[in-house]
């Protein structure tokens, strides 16, 4: 089942440079929530610092509250390891493991986390793939085919399923459709639309159709900062501040 | 080009000038003689081998020891063998010392003290073999008061190092960073994303370099007379002096009996054959149990 994240006073640098200013923002579980911006907006920054990737990046530095569910993400003691496992993480390009198979790259959650019953592995594997749409296409090579093998929009329907292997609470995705031609976007756009059943979903996108279509819940960010959050009718039709307006309008952006 | 056109126009024929003909014919014959010039060395040399070498190799050569000097026949089957073993121990030490800091090098090593073991690396490899061969003398040897196949093969240990050292590292640089993330993703821990995800998307490029210092020390010869020393006899004891075939080529190139001459000839090609062999089913082995797709 999901869980909700709270965002409260997050500040996040690369360096010297800040590129989030105190951003305090509430996603509510169960929902798909799409986080919309131009270019350097600190929209993918902020995803980032959900699941404290932010902070692999060599002197990014993040300040501030952040709370999925019941664990505090920047508490003393919260390891990032143990929280990254329950925020899955999809990105911009699809990356599997070049050298894995279909079956390797699915099941490499589990395993290199030292889960070892054979039995559970395949079982996840096969529910992961079906709930990513891409169990019929890849059942019978399952094991013969090299991950980098399939398409780019299977590629990314993989990169799914791998991150729903490891039963994730939440799932954080970093435009996860730009990379892939029309029809494997729509296909990752029905995926969205089931997994917010089970999961909360924070999906960062450039393209503001596809926000209207999956996502209840919109925040528009500008320069580092939280412009605008509402459902995402209302950001769309009545949006509460001129520049949210603008940028959706296409005055800028 | 199509005559067939719908719009009624008039087809552009788009014409190449006869000078950039003229160097595009020149450019493609040139890198054509450069790539037959880079393999014409390699025949010729495994050619002028087999033809010297040939007629001294036979069943026995591979399976008996020399014979006292001046007896015809005898062979180099201790030459095959120690060779075999030294090289073994020397893989030993020098590829997990070799991948251990070139995974250092390249996953932490972006600071003071890497850049410090990058430059020994890089002195290391420029130290010239004879030179190592006499150290591992003067620390092993002497202080043991006997050559022994283990000081020889720690001197070709050591000489592995930089090699599977900096090209470990050139390959892991080379994993797209998305590849790490994705593991990171996951909640993989650091260690684990290194050794079962880097090191394992970078396996084909790692076993190059491993293969390219194998090859580069198993020909060594002058690093083994002060630490192997050679051995007339059998003997696989890593404490006792060890026969190797580069030092029994070289033994018997320089020796006045013709015979022995021309069994250094067969104990060259036997050497040339054993290394192509050792890369060819090693790379075999790899290619089959890798997936395909690997950068």
């Amino acid at each position: 089942m999901g869980v909700p994240i709270q965002a409260k006073g997050l500040n996040a640098w690369f360096g010297k440079t800040q590129a989030l200013y105190d951003i305090a923002l509430d996603i509510p579980p169960n929902h798909a929530t799409a986080i919309i911006g131009p270019s350097g907006c600190g929209k993918s920054t902020f995803v980032r610092c959900l699941n404290r990737m932010h902070e692999t990046v060599p002197n990014a530095r993040v300040q501030g509250h952040v709370q999925i569910g019941a664990v505090d993400v920047y508490g003393n003691g919260t390891p990032a390891v143990e929280l990254r496992r329950r925020v899955g993480m999809v990105f911009q390009k699809p990356n599997p493991f070049p050298t894995m198979s279909i079956y390797d790259n699915v099941a490499a959650g589990l395993r290199l986390n030292g889960i070892r019953n054979r039995h559970k592995i395949e079982e996840s594997v096969e529910r992961s793939l079906r709930q990513a749409a891409l169990w019929d296409e890849v059942k019978d090579s399952l094991k013969s085919k090299s991950g980098a093998s399939l398409s780019g929009g299977q590629q990314q329907r993989l990169c799914i399923a791998r991150a729903l292997a490891v039963e994730p609470e939440v799932m954080l995705m970093d435009e996860p459709a730009s990379a892939l031609d029309p029809i494997s976007t729509s296909k990752v756009e029905d995926l969205i639309y089931q997994l917010k059943e089970h999961y909360t979903i924070v999906i960062v996108t450039h393209n503001m159709q596809q926000a209207a279509r999956v996502a209840e819940f919109t925040g528009f960010f500008l320069m580092g900062r939280l412009v605008e959050f509402d459902k995402t009718e209302k950001i769309f039709t009545t949006p509460r501040d001129k520049r949210t307006e603008d940028y959706i309008t296409g005055r800028f952006g | 080009m199509d005559n067939d056109n719908h719009s009624g126009q008039e087809t552009h024929v788009w014409k190449v000038s006869f000078v950039r003909r003229l160097v595009n014919s020149a450019a493609t014959v040139g890198m054509a003689c450069a790539a037959i010039l880079v393999v014409t060395p390699l025949v010729v040399i495994f050619g002028y081998l087999v033809y010297r070498g040939i007629g001294a190799l036979n069943w026995s050569f591979l399976t008996q020891i020399p014979k006292p000097v001046g007896e015809p026949g005898g062979g180099m089957a201790n030459g095959i063998v120690g060779s075999a073993l030294i090289l073994l121990i020397a893989s030993a030490i020098g590829i997990p010392l070799g991948i251990g800091s070139g995974v250092f090098l390249a996953e932490y090593g972006r600071n003071r003290y890497g850049d410090v073991v990058r430059f020994t690396a890089d002195v290391l490899n420029g130290v010239p073999s004879i030179v190592i061969g006499s150290t591992v003398w003067g620390l092993l040897v002497v202080t043991q008061k006997h050559f022994s196949l283990f000081s020889g093969a720690v001197a070709l240990g050591i000489m592995m190092v930089p090699t599977v050292t900096r090209s470990t590292e050139e390959i892991l640089l080379m994993v797209p960073q998305s590849v790490r993330e994705a593991a990171i993703g996951l909640g993989i821990s650091q260690w684990r994303v290194t050794v079962s995800v880097v090191l394992r998307t970078a396996t084909a490029g790692i076993l190059t370099g491993i293969m390219l210092a194998f090859a580069r020390v198993a020909g060594e010869t002058a690093p083994l007379m002060f630490t192997a020393f050679g051995n007339q006899f059998w003997s696989v004891s890593p404490n006792q002096p060890a026969a190797a075939l580069p030092l029994q080529i070289f033994y018997y190139a320089t020796s006045a009996f013709e015979e022995l001459n021309r069994q250094a000839w067969a104990g060259a090609l036997v050497l040339i054959v054993l290394i192509v062999g050792t890369i060819g089913i090693v790379r075999l082995v790899a290619s089959r149990g890798l997936m395909k797709g690997a950068a």
